[in-house]
């Protein structure tokens, strides 16, 4: 299982999160497809499955706090949990080191 | 993006870690480190610093005030003749089918009127007043003062450390004032629905001025990001989206700035451009008006969303032109255009979903002035 949501850079980046949409619980996801609107004071954006799988559980803390997600990106700020049918297509993205420096 | 302009504050910005992006063809900030929410909640609960230098100041001068106003009145259909000296005034261009092509404001200075405008529109104001000017009235573009904006409840305390006299201007007074050693025109207005200033300084003094206004621990500064949604809190419009020139008085829900005496059976009615329209509309009224809404749910509203009247119908019955989520009302808000009297469900098409919204009075926070 893979718990998915966006980093403290791309918080930053988008600004002051206002309303997140989470996709339904059970719904099966294509890698690509977008499952998350997530709203900042500036615009909305998408977050897209990063994989295909099973969409197994949602953080509904962000329904009534979306600022978690500026606050705790990494923690209480996840998105989604997702049951991968295909592990392996993980293998593509970068680790964390490698993101950071992507970043910095 | 080399030939943007840049205001005489825009290494002040740039210093203070400001995120500048394209603006009506300035380099502007639209937000500092703190971010739009923050400095947002700033500005309503203590004071916020806005660099406005971008919009446009233009004297309009002729042998004395009386000329100079009539001339404008030509083209502006509110009453600029009878302005008090050292008052301002809110009005707006209209062209011959009664569509606003700019708003502005206007101010009485004594043996001229002084005319701020929007950024973007500058060029085509100054041209349309210049061509429309008659003889002896002239159009002069001041490019040589910036334009800062102080607003909130503790704008005053903070312009006040500089100059005390500042504390006996009312709402929409103006006043020659010496800031930090320079000569400044201020104005007790803005674009936030707070009370505070409005400052013309030299270029060569802003920096300097800012930085004294910034020192008041009252005062931090605000980006445009915060501008518009302090301004869609206001319920107050912005040129090109919620208004335009395919939009009339009546429809903007900005009659008010109409006073009696340009209208039909006053003194001085029509005579400007557009006049049979806009005062035709006045009396039989507008196909459609502006008015504020507010989402259910908390999924923001913005720009461009259509309105319907039920989950069904394919032909909208209007639209959003500002929207997005308040600060300080803590939800989604938007204005927006629906049929005049139309009092039915509406609702707001999002992402393919239709979701309902309610109409709500304007302005969604109370405004804060100093009358």
């Amino acid at each position: 299982m893979i718990v998915v949501g966006i980093t403290e850079h791309a918080a930053t980046q988008l600004g002051d999160i206002v309303f997140v949409e989470l996709p339904d619980v059970g719904a099966t996801v294509t890698k690509d497809e977008e499952v998350v609107v997530i709203e900042s004071v500036k615009a909305a954006s998408d977050i897209l499955a990063p994989i295909d799988g099973e969409i197994v559980e949602v953080n509904d803390l962000l329904t009534d706090a979306p600022a978690t997600v500026n606050d705790d990106a990494m923690g209480n700020g996840w998105m989604f949990k997702i049951k991968a049918s295909d592990p392996s297509q993980m293998d593509e993205y970068m680790d964390e080191a490698a993101y950071k420096k992507l970043v910095e | 993006m080399s030939d943007l302009l840049h205001t005489p504050l825009h290494a002040f910005h740039v210093d203070h870690g400001a995120k500048m992006v394209p603006f009506a063809g300035y380099d502007m900030p639209v937000q500092y480190p703190a971010g739009v929410m923050k400095e947002h909640i700033q500005t309503r609960d203590s004071a916020g610093l806005f660099d406005v230098s971008h919009m446009g100041q233009v004297i309009v001068r002729g042998p004395d005030y009386a000329t100079a106003a009539l001339a404008l009145e030509a083209l502006i259909p509110v009453d600029v003749l009878d302005l008090a000296p050292n008052r301002q005034r809110y009005g707006f261009f209209t062209n011959a089918q009664g569509g606003i092509t700019d708003d502005l404001m206007l101010a009485n200075r004594g043996d001229h009127v002084f005319v701020v405008v929007n950024a973007a529109c500058k060029g085509a104001d100054i041209a349309h007043m210049t061509a429309n000017m008659p003889d002896g009235v002239t159009v002069i573009e001041i490019t040589d003062r910036a334009l800062l904006a102080l607003q909130g409840p503790r704008a005053e305390e903070a312009l006040a450390a500089l100059n005390p006299s500042v504390r006996d201007m009312s709402f929409m007074d103006v006043a020659t004032v010496t800031l930090n050693g320079a000569e400044c025109w201020v104005s007790r207005s803005g674009y936030t629905g707070e009370d505070g200033f409005e400052i013309s300084v030299p270029n060569a003094a802003a920096v300097a001025l800012a930085t004294a206004l910034l020192a008041h621990d009252a005062v931090e500064l605000i980006g445009l990001g915060a501008r518009d949604s302090l301004r869609l809190e206001g319920g107050l419009c912005l040129y090109g989206h919620d208004v335009d020139e395919t939009v009339t008085p009546s429809q903007a829900a900005l009659t008010w700035a109409i006073q009696k005496v340009r209208r039909t059976g006053g003194a001085r009615e029509g005579g400007f451009i557009g006049a049979g329209p806009v005062l035709a509309e006045i009396t039989n009224g507008a196909p459609r008006k502006r008015v504020g809404l507010i989402p259910e749910g908390r999924a923001p509203m913005r720009e461009g969303v259509e309105l319907f009247a039920d989950e069904t119908a394919t032909t909208p019955i209007g639209k959003i032109t500002s929207g997005g989520f308040g600060p300080t009302v803590g939800g989604p808000i938007a204005m927006g255009y629906l049929p005049t009297g139309y009092d039915g469900p509406i609702f707001g098409e999002l992402r393919g979903k239709r979701l309902p919204l309610t109409r709500a009075k304007m302005p969604f926070t109370p405004a804060n002035f100093k009358r």
